[in-house]
């Protein structure tokens, strides 16, 4: 009775690369994509570093043959960029052909240009056009159209879970018969607004973030945007598309702690991966790769991982955080991690954790830090955002 | 298949509070937003100091649903709210405390804030929900995204009830409805009833 | 330092909104995080903010906050020493 939910697109860009292909290019080579800021200026620039996308805006407004008078904010550049090379992959022309939504995240909207342009804006009519680009969903509205969608189309905000609550949503839509058809996924821009609160909050690290590594500081903001095509299993069969892989699980808990830490013993992270064990109906010892949040603070760390060893006991499976790779992307990271763990199950391999010397003393986890070759079935990848709100999917082969 | 019933309703809106259709508090006096929060609170005698720390984003959704979930012993209620402005009423405070080059003193607190689902998990963490969230953001309230993300939540997830809120702020223009889903009541869950109680 | 722990006092009311609590309140000994006043990490980011923007002292690492904001007491004390402003 259930149907099996197919992903038959992706679409990425990210500070490692412009496409899927250069992202695992990127994955398998130990590139990173980490560096110091260059979008903008800023008084933390010798403090921080970034994943910056190597694509100005003018690049990316040109690949995708905006006119001038566009208002397309560098979030909205990143989504569309994305959203197309999914739709290209999954061999969709016509978006309304089959019953088709789109969903899609961010937590920074326009932001990114709103706080470039606002004081100009009374004198500057060139630039006006973007007042109207800076909600949440304008981003979300502006790709649908320029796409060509007719359905359903909503954004969900909910910090650095949102594109996992995209794709779990997209999910259930599908398997309730309510879609054929979701684009799901997220996307966020690098802004001065954001740099400012994470560095207020002390949670940035003046170097290269190192997951999961006894002294670790901080995380390394990034931006990126990531969508996959997901479709009802007979409608991908029956239209002949290539599958690339399944969602099979997904669970979302709070963790009832605290507005931006997470709990000790990592309740909500626990209690989404058990979630999502249960609705893709598999064992913990089914999982072959973990692809987890990691993002480098010493509370992510220590929580996500005590969490781990709760749930899978002393059979934790492979694990690694790809973000010493591209940062964190907010409500990309999901997204883009998403595309990491297909990528993972169509190449059978895993992810090396990079940066990483010394073993957290609180426990006995060591990540994978190698890029290595492995019968890999079923990724479980994890997504935990501020407001304690946590994410976890299950893609399986 | 048998009906899901709306059982309580809770409305802020012109410096009312309103319950299930009656007036639990009305501040006309109040000069601003920040006040009538505050004389809100006060009124209701709640007993919880973390809410002078709250943005008006989560203040608003603390009096909306509070009293809703204040005799809620169940804890298996997720939480499904919408707005408009997402966290943009916060938003612009913290732009404005990085704005400014010589006296650059952004905080922690107002930061914290920023993103439209705090205000969620203020909820969670007062009443030790550890349920499913999800914030939506959309230009009106999406009845029908509502509708059905509710009724599958209780149908298919285990869930016993859902919490379900439109709760927009944005300076001193404000609306919250908030509304409980479940099993067992008198009023039909619907769309038409949905739309009955956003008039 | 007597007025300097009146004016700490002050302070710590206003910029992190305890509503309910008078400078009388606050002893000068009292623990201003667990069980005391029952700031949380929040707060303490608040307070490393404040003795940048009044007093001038610029903390690095969160860590130092533990030590420094156990009371009024050893807060005037760190600031005494420390001021530049």
């Amino acid at each position: 009775m259930s149907k099996r939910v197919a992903i038959t697109g992706m679409g990425i860009v990210s500070a490692i690369g412009n496409s899927v292909a250069e992202n695992f290019d990127s994955l398998k080579n130990g590139k990173i994509g980490i560096g110091k800021i260059s979008l903008f200026e800023t008084r933390h620039q010798n403090e921080i570093l970034v994943g910056e996308v190597k694509m100005s805006n003018v690049e990316l407004e040109n690949s995708l043959h905006l006119p001038h008078s566009h208002n397309y904010t560098r979030t909205a550049l990143l989504g569309a960029f994305a959203v197309k090379q999914a739709l290209q992959q999954a061999n969709i022309t016509d978006c309304n052909d089959k019953k088709t939504a789109f969903i899609s995240s961010t937590s920074v909207g326009g932001m990114d240009f709103t706080e470039k342009y606002f004081y100009e804006y009374f004198e500057n009519t060139e630039i006006e056009r973007f007042i109207t680009s800076h909600d949440a969903g304008h981003a979300s509205h502006e790709i649908a159209e320029l796409i060509g969608l007719e359905g359903l189309v909503t954004t969900i905000s909910t910090a650095c879970s949102s594109a996992a609550n995209a794709i779990m949503l997209g999910a259930r839509l599908i398997k309730s018969g309510r879609a054929e058809r979701v684009i799901v996924g997220g996307t966020d821009a690098l802004s001065k607004f954001t740099i400012n609160g994470f560095k207020t909050l002390m949670i940035l690290s003046d170097t290269y973030n190192t997951p999961f590594d006894d002294n670790r500081k901080g995380l390394n903001l990034g931006e990126a945007a990531a969508y996959l095509v997901l479709e009802a299993e007979e409608v991908a069969l029956a239209a002949g598309k290539n599958i690339l892989a399944y969602v099979a699980g997904y669970g979302n808990a709070n963790d009832a702690f605290h507005q931006t830490a997470s709990s000790e013993n990592g309740d909500g992270a626990y209690l989404a991966m058990e979630k999502a064990l249960k609705v893709a109906q598999i064992l913990p010892e089914a999982v072959d790769y973990i692809n987890a949040h990691g993002t480098a603070t010493p509370n992510n760390d220590l929580s996500e991982g005590r969490a781990l060893i709760r749930a899978f006991g002393d059979k934790v499976p492979a694990f690694s955080s790809t973000k010493a790779f591209t940062g964190h992307t907010l409500a990309a990271a999901a997204a883009i991690e998403a595309v990491y763990s297909v990528l993972a199950i169509q190449n059978q391999c895993i992810y090396p954790n990079l940066n990483f010397k010394t073993p957290m003393q609180e426990f006995h986890l060591i990540p994978e830090t190698k890029f290595v070759s492995a019968p890999i079935k079923t990724v479980l990848s994890n997504s935990f955002g501020f407001g304690g709100n946590c994410s976890t999917i299950i893609f399986t082969k | 298949m048998e009906s899901l019933y709306i059982t309580h309703v809770c409305k802020i809106q012109s410096q009312q509070i309103i319950l299930n259709d009656k007036v639990v508090f009305e501040d006309v006096e109040s000069a601003d937003l920040n006040s009538f929060l505050k004389n809100g609170y006060k009124n209701q005698a709640y007993d919880y100091a973390k809410f002078f720390k709250m943005d008006h984003l989560s203040k608003l959704t603390f009096l909306a649903a509070e009293p809703i979930l204040q005799d809620q012993d169940d804890k298996n209620i997720a939480l499904v709210f919408m707005n408009r402005a997402a966290s943009l009423d916060t938003d612009v405070k913290h732009q404005q405390s990085i704005q400014n080059k010589e006296a650059y003193y952004p905080s922690p607190a107002v930061f914290v804030y920023t993103l439209p689902n705090i205000c969620l998990g203020e909820l969670s963490i007062k009443h030790k929900l550890q349920t499913e969230n999800c914030f939506f953001v959309s230009e009106n309230f999406d009845s029908k995204l509502m509708y059905n993300y509710a009724e599958y939540l209780i149908r298919h997830k285990n869930v016993d009830k859902v919490l379900c809120g439109w709760i927009d702020v944005l300076e001193n223009e404000y609306r919250a409805v908030v509304y409980l889903v479940e099993k067992q009541g008198e009023i039909e869950h619907s769309r038409n009833e949905l739309e009955q109680i956003f008039i | 330092m007597e007025n300097l722990k009146t004016e700490l006092k002050e302070k710590i009311i206003d910029v992190l909104n305890l509503e309910d609590i008078a400078v009388a309140d606050i002893q000068d000994t009292d623990a201003l995080f667990g069980d005391g006043l029952g700031l949380d990490s929040i707060d303490a980011l608040e307070l490393i903010v404040l003795l940048d923007k009044d007093y001038g002292i610029k903390l690095t690492d969160p860590k130092e906050g533990k030590v420094i904001f156990q009371s009024i007491n050893t807060m005037a004390e760190y600031i005494t020493t420390h001021r530049t402003k």
